[in-house]
């Protein structure tokens, strides 16, 4: 039976499909008798969702002075 | 960064709008140079604030990628889209930029992580975070609460969430970029995870109680 250090060691792969399927099984035996460790796996699963959906999809508009900036350093290099 | 009005979605250009877009930039015109700033810019800025965390650094950056762009526009062969091509500039410089102003300690991200007992079981079990965070991602409030815990990651570990979790580039290329190997990139995303975990967990357990 692995442990919960070794279990959180392996989440990222256990997410990836990456894990062989003793490891897998392994895996699947610890989380069954430990609802700590599930709640930890969905935690981690969350965290992945929020990070991504933090800075949405439409960025905001870039200040107009940086774009004059950006065209007047192209003018000078040219 | 707080929650600002969104940039207007890029006009799409088809792979033969891009071409003579290409062509008219290589060809050293100025209105195409204004165009490709106009579609890009807003994405490419966007994103130099977030992998910089500073504005001022982001404007530099910005500047530096875009000419260099323009600069280098005869050695783009299509492979990819414009878009990725200047993504990749973007990135490139903004890494450059943080190297090169990495001068003090990196603080540990230890102290982020799990903590176990001897016997390897956790020494403070999880416990699901229910509905506040499952609607989460809805919420402005909460997603400025994750930007901010990203920005309180050590930096090496913020960037490398950054580069695969949010501009989804694979493990090799983030590893090439930021000259370190395979199995460093994995060992550093899996611990900025856990570490913005722990910083939302205090969060989440407070809207529990």
């Amino acid at each position: 039976m692995i442990t919960c250090r070794e279990l959180i060691d392996f989440i990222a792969r256990y997410l990836e499909n990456d894990l062989s399927p003793e490891e897998r099984s392994k895996f699947d035996r610890h989380l069954a008798g430990c609802p700590p460790c599930l709640s930890y796996i969905e935690n981690y699963r969350q965290t992945i969702v929020l990070s991504k959906a933090a800075f949405g999809e439409a960025p905001p508009p870039m200040p107009e002075d940086l774009v004059k900036a950006i065209l007047a350093a192209r003018r000078k290099a040219t | 960064m707080s929650a600002q009005k969104s940039a207007p979605t890029p006009r799409r250009r088809g792979p033969t709008g891009e071409e003579a877009l290409v062509a008219r930039l290589r060809a050293g015109d100025e209105q195409a140079f204004e165009e490709l700033v106009n579609e890009h810019g807003p994405r490419l800025y966007a994103m130099a604030r977030r992998l910089l965390a500073s504005d001022e650094d982001a404007r530099d950056v910005l500047q530096e990628a875009f000419l260099a762009a323009f600069r280098s526009i005869h050695r783009f062969e299509g492979a990819s889209t414009l878009s990725t091509w200047l993504h990749r500039i973007v990135i490139n410089a903004a890494i450059t930029r943080l190297r090169q102003r990495r001068r003090s300690e990196e603080r540990s991200i230890e102290d982020l992580l799990p903590s176990f007992r001897d016997d390897g079981h956790g020494a403070e079990p999880a416990i699901e975070w229910g509905e506040t965070a499952r609607s989460a991602p809805e919420r402005e409030e909460t997603r400025e609460l994750v930007r901010r815990s990203i920005d309180l990651l050590p930096e090496s570990y913020r960037t490398v969430l950054l580069l695969r979790d949010i501009e989804q580039l694979d493990t090799a290329e983030t590893a090439r970029l930021l000259d370190v190997n395979v199995n460093t990139v994995k060992v550093r995303l899996h611990r900025a995870r856990q570490a913005l975990r722990s910083l939302l967990d205090v969060r989440f357990r407070e809207s529990l109680s």
